[in-house]
């Protein structure tokens, strides 16, 4: 009987940062001089955190799972979301210096053309256009305010 | 017959050619924000609010309190189709409103939150010109031991949020609960797992998380495949996207409930919409005869939040207009245009100023009567989005969610933060992990340490304080009981299934 990997490290991370949570919280005020400090309902968050991950890894233990996907299958799979993932933090971090325009285009031609595999006139016409919508709803019709670049857009 | 004459008089005032005007104005604007995240009534209201100062007082309230309850119906929208939650209080929405649109039934998701919406901004406005006085007397019994026991309640409805793991469901509630501690102490000024980041001081922006949760993370999901999943199906015929006979009939219950709890918690000051919407829909999923269909796309789990967040507009009145008491940041906003306006919210404000209040409640009626006709026509043209082809349609709700986030504050930082937490959404669906569980968490957080620490202050530590009273005994009471009921179910059902093998 293989155990529920996922749901051990799960549960692992979740006591750790219990754990986490409990060692800041005695750092700070249990009691203040009004009633209950700012230490005390953290600490009890945290005990509760280490109180459920344990049952958490308790159960992962002893249940065992049905794989369905291969490992390899399953790794590729999210592989595909972490590296989109990793593509809107990367235009999320340019937003700054090249605007909210030219992040989100290539945010666009790299899901289109790199994880879905079109072309790239296509993700450059979608980006094109779905930019110009975003200026045309957000900026001019409602006056909300973009990140812009020093060129103004 | 005072209220009756009173109803006249409010309808003379609201009928009036300008008033109509502002009133339709105010409700597509409401919808307008409503649909998109982060741009909420609060935000509008007060952007709009010095331009009421030449306008008649009358009119400008009618117009504002369109965008407040406006606001209400389009928050629906993007939470249905895009799993994006254009308000806090159109999480649960999320829940089956997104899952209809997977089955194909986006269509008849949007009508039954815009039929549910009329009902229960009705049956709120009835609420508001019926019982409002005697309602707002009733609120001011609540003290933090109340809250606190109002807020256990609320978080209680896990219960009905947890898949297959009560556990995974509570280690969530508990993740989001510490995340509403993060930034500076309210009572002492110490600052709290702020990690050395002064733009953590403020706490975790709300909505940033939430976008990142569903929004991102559900476009993270559906890169897992080329091609998208079977993400977007949508029925065709102008008549199957259109809520049918059969589903008004299966909501009906829905409608009540949501109507009923909506305007109750919203008259409430500090309970909030999210609240109201999480209660109906545990409400909803306990009564119901399937409600392991929950979550799956069941219509009622649409009806019922939906219901409450619209219900509760009208009751977040309630102490407004006749205790001066603001329930929230939009409530506080048309408290202090009411003020600018000369006026006292307060007791006397009804009697002082029928024309006001009457007007207010009269145009409220036409404004839900609007709404209705307004966005049922819009639904069949607000499920074409979901014809788009997918490669148009991540980077369309990436990009919604990007600028809906970066315009509550203009801050790149929230942007970052709603990143953070798509990765996070991400892991907890991979892990089955209910996210709508930390957003629970995370909503009545701030609100549940508060009362208890300031029911524990009035009682010098004595936690009976929150047992003892009648309205916190029984809330707590009733939260018990819906905590251990699973636990009990489980033990009967062993207990059936040990007693038919040994037999």
């Amino acid at each position: 009987m293989a155990c529920d990997k996922g749901n051990l490290a799960a549960g692992v991370v979740l006591a750790a940062f219990g754990v986490y949570v409990i060692l800041v919280a005695v750092r700070l005020p249990y009691v203040s001089e009004v009633g209950p400090g700012p230490g005390f309902f953290p600490l009890w968050l945290g005990i509760g955190l280490v109180l459920f991950a344990g049952t958490l890894m308790f159960a992962s233990v002893t249940s065992s799972t049905n794989e369905t996907k291969s490992e390899s299958q399953s790794w590729r799979m999210t592989m595909r979301s972490l590296s989109g993932w990793v593509a809107v933090m990367v235009a999320i971090a340019l937003l700054g210096t090249i605007g909210f325009v030219l992040s989100f285009i290539f945010l666009t031609v790299f899901l289109i053309v790199a994880l879905e595999r079109r072309p790239v006139l296509l993700a450059v016409g979608v980006g094109i256009a779905l930019a110009v919508v975003f200026q045309l709803i957000f900026v001019i019709a409602l006056d909300v305010s973009l990140p812009k670049a020093v060129w103004g857009f | 017959m005072d209220a009756l004459g009173n109803l006249l008089l409010g309808f003379s005032v609201a009928l009036t050619p300008i008033n109509l005007f502002w009133c339709f104005t105010g409700v597509v604007l409401g919808t307008v924000v409503g649909v998109l995240p982060g741009l909420g009534p609060a935000a509008t209201i007060a952007m709009l609010l010095p331009l009421t100062l030449k306008m008649d007082h009358t009119t400008a309230i009618i117009a504002l309190a369109g965008i407040f309850y406006g606001a209400r119906y389009g928050g629906s929208t993007t939470s249905i189709l895009l799993n994006i939650p254009g308000e806090s209080s159109s999480v649960v929405t999320c829940l089956d409103g997104y899952q209809m649109a997977r089955n194909g039934r986006a269509g008849p998701a949007l009508g039954i939150s815009a039929i549910a919406s009329f009902v229960a901004g009705t049956v709120g406005v009835l609420g508001l010109m019926l019982i409002a006085p005697p309602l707002a007397r009733f609120a001011l019994r609540f003290a933090p031991p109340e809250y606190f026991a109002l807020m256990v309640l609320g978080l209680a409805m896990v219960v009905f949020l947890a898949g297959e793991s009560m556990v995974k469901a509570m280690l969530a509630m508990f993740v989001g609960l510490w995340l509403a501690t993060i930034g500076t102490d309210l009572f002492t000024g110490e600052s709290r797992f702020t990690f050395g980041q002064a733009k953590l001081l403020g706490g975790v922006d709300f909505i940033a998380a939430t976008v990142g949760v569903f929004a991102i993370a559900e476009v993270l999901v559906n890169l897992e495949s080329k091609g998208g999943a079977e993400l977007f199906k949508l029925a065709k015929g102008w008549k199957n996207l259109l809520p049918t006979l059969q589903d008004i009939k299966d909501c009906r219950f829905a409608f009540l409930n949501g109507s009923v709890i909506g305007f109750f918690i919203g008259a409430l000051p500090g309970a909030g919409a999210t609240v109201a919407s999480f209660l109906s829909y545990g409400l909803e999923k306990a009564v119901s005869k399937h409600p392991e269909k929950f979550g799956t796309g069941v219509i009622e789990g649409v009806a019922a939040p939906e219901g409450a967040n619209n219900a509760d507009a009208s009751g977040a009145l309630v102490p407004l207009l006749t205790l001066g008491i603001p329930g929230g940041n939009t409530t506080a906003i048309l408290l202090g245009g009411l003020i600018l306006w000369g006026y006292k919210p307060g007791p006397l404000l009804i009697q002082e100023h029928p024309e006001l209040f009457w007007g207010l409640v009269a145009s409220m009626y036409i404004g839900n009567v609007m709404l209705l006709i307004l966005n049922l026509p819009l639904v069949p043209l607000f499920a074409q989005i979901l014809r788009l082809p997918y490669y148009v349609l991540y980077p369309l709700i990436l990009g919604i969610s990007i600028v809906g986030v970066y315009s509550v504050n203009n801050s790149l930082f929230d942007v970052w933060v709603m990143g953070l937490f798509g990765l996070l959404g991400f892991l907890m669906r991979k892990l089955d992990f209910p996210a709508a569980a930390l957003i629970l968490g995370m909503v009545l957080g701030d609100g549940l340490e508060r009362a208890l620490r300031q029911s524990l202050m009035m009682s010098q530590g004595d936690l009976t304080i929150l047992f003892a009273r009648p309205i916190s005994g029984t809330l707590l009471f009733v939260a018990a009981a819906i905590l251990v009921l699973p636990a009990v179910r489980k033990v009967r059902s062993w207990r059936v299934a040990a007693i038919e093998r040994e037999g």
